[in-house]
C-alpha cells in the first residue's frame, strides 16, 4: 500500500506542493537561525580559538569570559611559571585600543600583546608578511577583514572604493606610530572590530597607562600532564583562575547566553520557525486527508485496517518531511554559502543538521497525528453516505 | 434451502438505533434476510426505509444494535475489529455509488488496491487488475486516470475492482444513480454477467426500478423492516435481453412478508 499512498499524495499537487512548501520554510528558517546564533556565539571565543598553542588560559578569577579583562600583576607570571607541570608560561595582552585612521576617524581595535620572545598567540595564519617581521620596529600584524574594512585607506579619487591597508603602511594606535608588517586571517570578532597583533612590549606601551597591563598568561602543559591537571595545581599555587581552552570557550559562550538576550531572540525564531511549519504543514496536511477522507473510508471497508492506513500516513508525512528537510537545509546552507565573505555570523555544523531533522520530524508528526486520528476514528459506512 | 451450505447471507431479527434517548433513530426495526449463493438480489424501497443500514450490517462495516447477520457462516459483528477488517477484505467486494476510485491511480492501480491490501505484490496484483479490466471491457483504457473517464466507465472500474479479489460477497450501493439509463442499463447487465457466480451472491441497493428486472430475488423495505420478498420471475429473459419498459417492475411470482 505504500505505492497507493505515495500516489495519494502525489496526486494532489498544490497540497503536496504546499506541504512541501510549509515543511521547507520551516526547516529553512530553524536551521539559518540556528546557524547564524551559532556562528555569533562561535565569534565570541573566536580568539581562544586562534589562539591554538596554549593548554591552560590564567586570569583573574572575577574573568567571566574573554573580553572581560582583569588585569595581573607582571610577577604573577613568574608565580605561574613556578608551578610543578608548567612546560612554558606567557604574557598576553588583550585591550580595545583606538586608531585613528588616515581621515581623521577612530576606529577601535582587538589588540593582542604577543610574548617578546616567543610570538605565542599569534595569527594561526598569515595573508601577507610573517609573524616574525613583528620583531621589526613599531610592527603590527592586521587581520584582512579590518585591513579591508574599517581599517581601509580612504579611495584615492572621491566616490572611490576605500583602499587596503598594505604591508608598510602606517596607522596610528593611541597616538603611537604603527607599521603594518603582515595581514593574517582570524576569525570574525564578535563585535566586528578590527584585530591587531603585536608584541607585548609595545602593547603595553600603546596602552593607556594603568598599574597593571598583563592581561592572561598563557601556559604550556609538560608532557603527561594533563591540562585539566595543571589548571587544578596553578589555581592551588597562585589563587587565580585557570582554564583548559575548551572550559575557557564554554565559560565565554555561557556569559553570553546568560547574560545577552541573543539566545532568546534567536530561539524565538527558531521557534516561530517551528510554530509556522507546523500550522501550514499540518493544515494543508489536514486538509489532504480530510479531501481524501472517502477514499480512506474506501480503503476501509476494501479491508485496509488502520494499522495499514497508519502506515500510509505516516510514509506521506514522511516523504514531504524529507523533501522539505533536504530543500530547507539545502537553502540554508546555500545561503551560508553565498554570505561567506560579508560580516554575517553562519556556522553549520552536524549537530545543528541533527537537531532541524529532529523539529522536521516532530512537525511531521504533529501533522500526520491531526489526520491519523481522523482516520482511525472513521467510519466505514461514511463510503455509503451518498 | 439449507441455510448454512446454500445460503450467502442470514438476518435474523436485526435492529440498527442511531444515536441515543430522544434523539434516537430506528433504521432497522428486526430485519429478516436471506441471500442464497448464486443470487442478486436487490435491496429496493424508498429513500431512508434503512437499505443502506442494511448492507452496511451485512458487510460487516456496521455494527447491529441486535440480532444477528452471519455472511457464509461467520457472525461478523461477533469478530475482533482486525478480523473483521480482513474478513472484508478477503471475501466481500465493494461498488460504490459515487465509485470511490482514487483519483491519482489510473484504472489498473484502482482495481489492484484490494489485492495490495491483502498483501499481494505489486506486479502480481496489477496483472491480475488488466485481467480484470478486460472482464469488464476496459482493456485499453487500464492506464487512464478516473478523471479521463465517463461516468459509465468508472463504475466498470470500480466492478473490476470489487471483483478482483473473487470475494464471496459483493454488495453494491446504488450503482446505477449517478449513471443516465442507458449506462446504467449497461453496468447493470456486466454486473450480472461478471459478478454472478454460483458460489458467490450479490446484493445490490438500489431504487432503480429500471433495473429491478435484473434481480434473482427483491427484497422490498419500508421504514425500517423487509416488508416482501420476490422471486424475479423477469430475471430470466432479463440477464439475456435489453430490459423493456413492461420488464421495470418485478413479478411477485412468490412474495414473503416478514413477520
Amino acid at each position: 500500500m505504500n505505492f497507493v499512498a505515495l500516489k495519494m499524495l502525489i496526486g494532489d499537487k498544490a497540497k503536496y506542493i504546499g506541504i512541501i512548501v510549509g515543511i521547507t520554510f520551516a526547516s529553512l528558517l530553524i536551521t539559518q537561525q540556528m546557524a547564524i546564533f551559532t556562528g555569533l556565539m562561535t565569534r565570541t571565543y573566536g580568539a581562544i580559538t586562534d589562539l591554538g598553542q596554549p593548554d591552560v588560559w590564567v586570569m583573574d578569577p572575577k574573568v567571566q569570559f574573554i573580553d572581560d579583562i582583569k588585569p595581573l600583576q607582571d610577577t604573577e607570571l613568574y608565580r605561574v611559571r613556578g608551578v610543578e607541570g608548567v612546560d612554558w608560561a606567557v604574557p598576553l595582552y588583550k585591550g580595545l585600543l583606538k586608531a585613528r585612521l588616515s581621515n581623521g576617524n577612530f576606529q577601535t581595535c582587538n589588540v593582542f600583546g604577543l610574548d617578546d620572545a616567543t610570538l605565542i598567540g599569534g595569527p594561526p595564519e598569515m595573508v601577507e608578511g610573517r609573524i616574525e617581521d613583528l620583531r621589526r620596529a613599531d610592527g603590527v600584524i592586521v587581520d584582512e577583514y579590518g585591513a579591508a574594512g574599517r581599517l581601509a585607506k580612504p579611495a584615492a579619487t572621491p566616490g572611490g572604493k576605500p583602499e587596503p591597508l598594505h604591508v608598510g603602511d602606517t596607522i596610528e594606535l593611541n597616538d603611537h606610530r604603527a607599521i603594518v608588517v603582515g595581514i593574517c586571517r582570524v576569525q570574525r570578532t564578535f563585535q566586528s572590530q578590527p584585530v591587531i597583533y603585536t608584541t607585548y612590549s609595545r602593547a603595553t606601551t600603546y596602552a593607556p597607562r594603568e598599574r597593571k597591563l598583563l592581561s592572561f598568561v598563557l601556559v604550556g602543559a609538560k608532557a603527561g600532564v594533563e591540562p585539566l591537571e595543571l589548571c587544578q595545581r596553578i589555581e592551588n599555587a597562585t589563587g587565580l583562575a585557570a582554564q583548559t581552552r575548551e572550559e575557557f570557550k564554554w565559560t565565554t559562550v555561557t556569559y553570553f547566553m546568560k547574560y545577552t538576550g541573543i539566545p532568546i531572540n534567536f530561539g524565538i525564531a527558531v521557534l516561530l520557525g517551528f510554530l509556522v511549519g507546523t500550522a501550514i504543514a499540518g493544515q494543508t496536511f489536514y486538509n489532504f486527508t480530510i479531501e481524501n477522507l472517502k477514499q480512506f473510508g474506501a480503503l476501509k471497508a476494501m479491508g485496509a485496517g488502520n494499522g495499514t492506513l497508519l502506515r500510509m500516513i505516516l510514509l506521506q508525512a514522511l516523504l514531504v518531511g524529507l523533501i522539505g528537510y533536504g530543500l530547507g537545509v539545502g537553502a540554508a546552507a546555500m545561503f551560508g554559502l553565498l554570505s561567506r565573505t560579508s560580516e554575517l555570523a553562519f556556522r553549520l555544523p552536524w549537530q545543528i543538521l541533527a537537531l532541524t531533522a529532529v523539529s522536521v520530524t516532530v512537525i511531521c508528526m504533529l501533522a500526520a497525528l491531526i489526520s491519523i486520528r481522523k482516520v482511525v476514528k472513521l467510519e466505514p459506512a461514511i463510503v455509503f453516505k451518498g | 434451502m439449507s441455510p448454512d451450505h446454500e445460503t450467502a447471507v442470514v438476518c435474523r431479527g436485526v435492529t440498527k438505533v442511531y444515536g441515543e434517548g430522544t434523539s434516537a433513530v430506528q433504521a432497522l426495526r428486526g430485519v429478516d434476510l436471506e441471500v442464497p449463493s448464486g443470487e442478486l438480489v436487490m435491496l429496493v424501497g424508498p429513500s431512508g426505509c434503512g437499505k443502506t443500514t442494511l448492507i452496511s450490517v451485512i458487510a460487516g462495516i456496521l455494527d447491529p444494535s441486535s440480532g444477528q447477520c452471519l455472511v457464509f457462516g461467520q457472525d461478523l459483528a461477533a469478530m475482533p475489529q482486525r478480523h473483521r477488517t480482513a474478513y472484508r477484505g478477503r471475501s466481500i467486494g465493494f461498488v460504490f455509488q459515487a465509485y470511490n476510485l482514487l483519483p491519482s491511480l489510473t484504472a489498473a492501480e484502482n482495481v489492484a488496491v484490494p489485492l495490495l491490501i491483502l498483501g499481494h505484490r505489486r506486479a502480481e496484483a496489477l496483472r491480475r487488475a488488466h485481467a480484470a479490466l478486460e472482464r469488464v471491457g476496459m482493456p485499453e483504457r487500464s492506464h487512464a486516470l478516473p478523471a479521463q473517464l465517463s461516468g459509465g466507465q468508472q463504475q466498470r472500474v470500480a466492478i473490476a475492482r470489487a471483483l478482483v479479489h473473487d470475494p464471496k460477497l459483493v454488495v453494491c450501493d446504488e450503482p446505477t444513480s449517478a449513471l443516465d439509463a442507458d449506462t446504467g442499463q449497461r453496468v447493470m447487465t456486466l454486473l450480472r454477467e461478471v459478478a454472478v457466480a454460483p458460489d458467490r451472491a450479490l446484493v445490490i441497493v438500489t431504487h432503480d426500478s429500471r433495473t429491478f428486472h435484473f434481480a434473482d430475488r427483491i427484497a422490498r423495505m419500508d421504514d425500517g423492516r423487509i416488508v416482501s420478498v420476490a422471486e424475479n420471475a423477469a430475471e430470466s429473459s432479463a440477464s439475456s435481453a435489453e430490459p423493456s419498459a413492461s420488464s421495470a417492475e418485478p413479478s411477485a411470482s412468490s412474495t414473503r412478508s416478514s413477520p
